[in-house]
Formats: structure tokens, C-alpha cells, sequence
């Protein structure tokens, strides 16, 4: 039952290959077989929201989930925001209102509030609030990091409008 | 299946994960082999068929929460669903898995209670229905045995015109129930109840349908006094305390959760 087991997926666009255990969670193998640091490990159960990734387009907890079962799958990690360098606008949002303290939950409330954005360009407070519930921040940054999402909104917004013709 | 048949009690199957896999980092689950079903396609179906709701046990949350059949079939099913956890446990939490961990605060189970569903377990002995009402013997309990595996959850079709109501209290947006009531209600044109189902969750060891209450509703329909009185067999459960409360405030939230769920039902239910 210990051999490893060859996948292959993709993380924020490039592809891995690696061998792992099959008791290896996919945030192990992220954070410390990839060096994925941006997903953070905070609970180990679920609740926190700290490990959340982006599995083909939807979110999970990367450590409720076994890394044998990501094989074929495309990840997005907080890193690949800004694969071209830039700050991603919902990361320029958060550093402009003051979203993060200690940073811990930071990468799980950023790629819970960038699916909510991708569905919902205009979200209303409590569709915020709802889309967050399950990223605990134990600095206790609620506000700040509700008005970060809603000018993250913005930026966004302007943003599309500055593309189109 | 015989993975499971070969292992028996040292196995344990794994469907979305959002149960087994937080109780095996904690190593509250200690399984020798984990059997991983997410490739058996045929465990995905979703359909109508001669008007009942199938789901497959890998049926996700999310699926349950946002696809038309389901919204249309059931829909206190899809309004149940949009309570658990959060997106990121809704996208891989299966009804199968929600079944089998057998949580007595679960929606699942209470909403399939109300709505009268069976469960299709199946080993390499055989397959076997089970009626949901026989599914839970006790918290974290079901009767399946270690071989068999819950494949499939058939919902009976209620008229279109069925009444339903849902209603559960958490401490905060997506936690864990502390209770919770579901009901369909079906009532004729002269407004009487031909029929009713009630359930309620996380007030005992198990979810549980209220007969004496039901029993009302049919004799009294959904009046405001019927609605309070059917409430108040929610007080005569079998409760248990704990940190989170003791068994008499659960048995009063269940008489609120009840009258909530039902004053859904009289004012259209949907």
C-alpha cells in the first residue's frame, strides 16, 4: 500500500509531474512537493478554508482531498494570479483595504472571493459574507476583508470597462 | 465490491471526502485501505425516471443545490442542499457520503426523511433497498455493513403542486446544524392534507419523523393552530446534552424549526 503512485496535473497552467503516496493529501503535495507555498495549511479538516484551491474552476479544500485524486486535473493556486507579475486587482484590492493582517487565511479568501467575482461581477454584502463563510480569519479581519472584496469589484469592473471598445 | 467484501470492517470507502478524510487527519479513522469510487461513472446519474428523483451516490451537494431536475422534482431537496458547509465542501460532498456518515444534524437525511426516499445499498451478496426511515440506527450509525456500499437514493414524485418547507439553525452561516425540520405537504383543492411528511434532525440521535404530528396536519390541515400544535409534538423527542446545548433547548428549537418548516408550507412553500 506504500508504493507511490506517478500523476500529472496542472498547476496554475504548467504542468507537473510527481510520485506520491496515495495517503498524500493534494495541500502536501502542493505546498511542499511543488512548492505551492501560497497554500496554507491551517486545520487539516475543512473548516478553516486556508488549503482552498481551485480544482477545475471550483473550489475545494486541498486538504480534504488525496493528491492521487487531482491526476488529470487543473489547479489554480494563489500564484497564479499574477503569473505576468502583476498584482492581480482582488490582491491589489486587498492590500488597498487593508484585507490581511497575519496573511494566514489570505490566499483561501482571495481565490473564494475571485470565484465569487467570476460568478457574481456585482455582489451584494450578504453574497459576500455567504461566499466567505467558510474562510475563518483569526485576526479577525472580517471588515476590512468585506470592503476588500467589494473594491476588488470595482477594480474589476473598471477594469472590463477600460477593454472594451 | 470486493475490495469491500475482501477488507470488511478494516476499509472504508471514499466519495467527496468532506467527512472520511477530515476524521483520518485527525486519525479518529485509522482505515487499513481506502476504496476510491469517484472513477464508477454509473454512481454519477442523475434523472427522472416514471416521475421519481434517482440520484447517484456521487451526486454532489452542488449538483443537488443548483440542477433543474432536482429544483423541479424536489425542490425542499435543492433549498436543503444550499445549507451545507460551504461552496468548496458543497462542490465535492456526495449524497452517498452525506448518507453514510450518517450525521444526526445532517440535511440529507432529514430532507430525504420528509420526503419519503430509498436508499439502494449494494455488496458483492446482492443489492438491498433500505427505507430511509430504517437507514439511521444511531449517530454516525446506519445499517449497512461493512461491505456494502450506498449506490443509489430513489425519491418518490410528489405532485407539483406538493407544499415544503425547510428551516435549520446554525450558529453561523455554513456551521454544523443544531437542528433542523423538514416537511412536504400535499393538500386538495378544499384545502385538506392528503398527505404529509414531517422530519427533524439534530435533536436526537438520529433524524426522525414526527407520525403524531403528521397525523394532525391530515386531521386539521395547515391551519395556524394545527401548525402549533403539530410544533409541539417536537417536545416529547428523545433529546441528549451537550456542550452545544441541553436536550430541553433542543427540543424546543425542534418545536420552532418544525413550526418555521410548516409555516413555509401554508404560505405556498415555495
Amino acid at each position: 500500500m506504500r508504493a507511490r503512485v506517478a500523476i500529472a496535473l496542472r498547476v496554475n497552467g504548467q504542468p507537473y509531474r510527481l510520485e506520491v503516496e496515495p495517503r498524500r493529501l493534494l495541500a502536501d503535495a502542493l505546498r511542499r512537493d511543488l512548492g505551492f507555498t501560497g497554500v496554507h495549511v491551517g486545520c487539516e479538516h475543512g473548516v478553516c478554508g486556508a488549503c482552498t484551491v481551485l480544482l477545475d474552476g471550483e473550489l475545494v479544500r486541498s486538504c480534504l482531498m488525496f493528491a492521487v485524486q487531482a491526476d488529470g486535473c487543473e489547479i489554480l493556486t494563489v500564484e497564479g494570479l499574477n503569473v505576468s507579475g502583476d498584482l492581480h486587482p482582488i490582491q491589489r484590492a486587498f492590500i488597498e483595504e487593508f484585507g490581511f493582517q497575519c496573511g494566514f487565511c489570505t490566499p483561501g479568501m482571495i481565490l473564494a472571493a475571485y470565484r465569487l467575482l467570476q460568478e457574481r461581477p456585482h455582489p451584494s454584502e450578504k453574497e459576500i459574507r455567504r461566499a466567505l463563510a467558510g474562510n475563518l480569519c483569526r485576526c479577525t479581519g472580517y471588515a476590512d476583508i468585506l470592503r476588500s472584496v467589494q473594491r476588488a469589484a470595482a477594480l474589476l469592473a473598471e477594469a472590463e470597462e477600460s477593454r472594451a471598445p | 465490491m470486493e475490495e469491500l467484501a475482501h477488507y470488511g470492517e478494516d476499509a472504508k470507502v471514499l466519495a467527496g471526502g468532506q467527512s472520511l478524510v477530515p476524521l483520518m487527519n485527525l486519525r479518529l479513522a485509522r482505515p487499513e485501505v481506502v476504496v476510491d469510487i469517484n472513477s464508477i461513472s454509473e454512481l454519477g446519474i442523475l434523472e427522472r425516471r416514471d416521475g421519481e428523483l434517482i440520484l447517484g451516490a456521487l451526486v454532489r451537494h452542488r449538483q443537488l443545490e443548483r440542477d433543474p431536475r432536482v429544483r423541479e422534482a424536489c425542490p425542499v431537496l435543492s433549498r436543503a442542499a444550499a445549507c451545507i458547509g460551504y461552496p468548496a465542501i458543497r462542490n465535492r460532498g456526495t449524497v452517498g457520503g452525506s448518507l453514510a456518515h450518517a450525521d444526526p444534524a445532517a440535511e440529507l437525511g432529514c430532507v430525504l426523511l420528509a420526503t419519503g426516499a430509498v436508499v439502494v445499498v449494494e455488496s458483492a451478496r446482492g443489492r438491498r433497498e433500505v427505507r430511509i426511515e430504517d437507514l439511521f440506527v444511531g449517530p454516525y450509525t446506519t445499517c449497512m455493513r461493512p461491505d456494502e456500499l450506498l449506490v443509489e437514493v430513489r425519491i418518490p414524485a410528489w405532485r407539483e403542486d406538493a407544499r415544503w418547507g425547510f428551516a435549520e439553525f446554525t450558529r453561523h452561516e455554513g456551521g454544523f446544524a443544531l437542528g433542523l425540520a423538514a416537511c412536504v405537504v400535499q393538500v386538495d383543492g378544499q384545502g385538506k392534507v392528503v398527505a404529509a411528511r414531517l422530519a427533524v434532525g439534530g435533536i436526537g440521535p438520529v433524524p426522525v419523523r414526527l407520525a403524531e404530528a403528521e397525523e394532525i396536519l391530515r386531521g386539521a390541515g395547515l391551519s395556524e393552530e394545527a401548525i402549533a400544535q403539530a410544533a409541539a409534538c417536537a417536545l416529547s423527542l428523545e433529546s441528549y446534552d451537550d456542550v452545544h446545548a441541553p436536550a430541553w433547548y433542543r427540543r424546543r428549537l425542534g418545536r420552532w424549526l418544525v413550526l418555521q418548516s410548516l409555516q413555509q408550507a401554508a404560505g405556498g412553500g415555495n
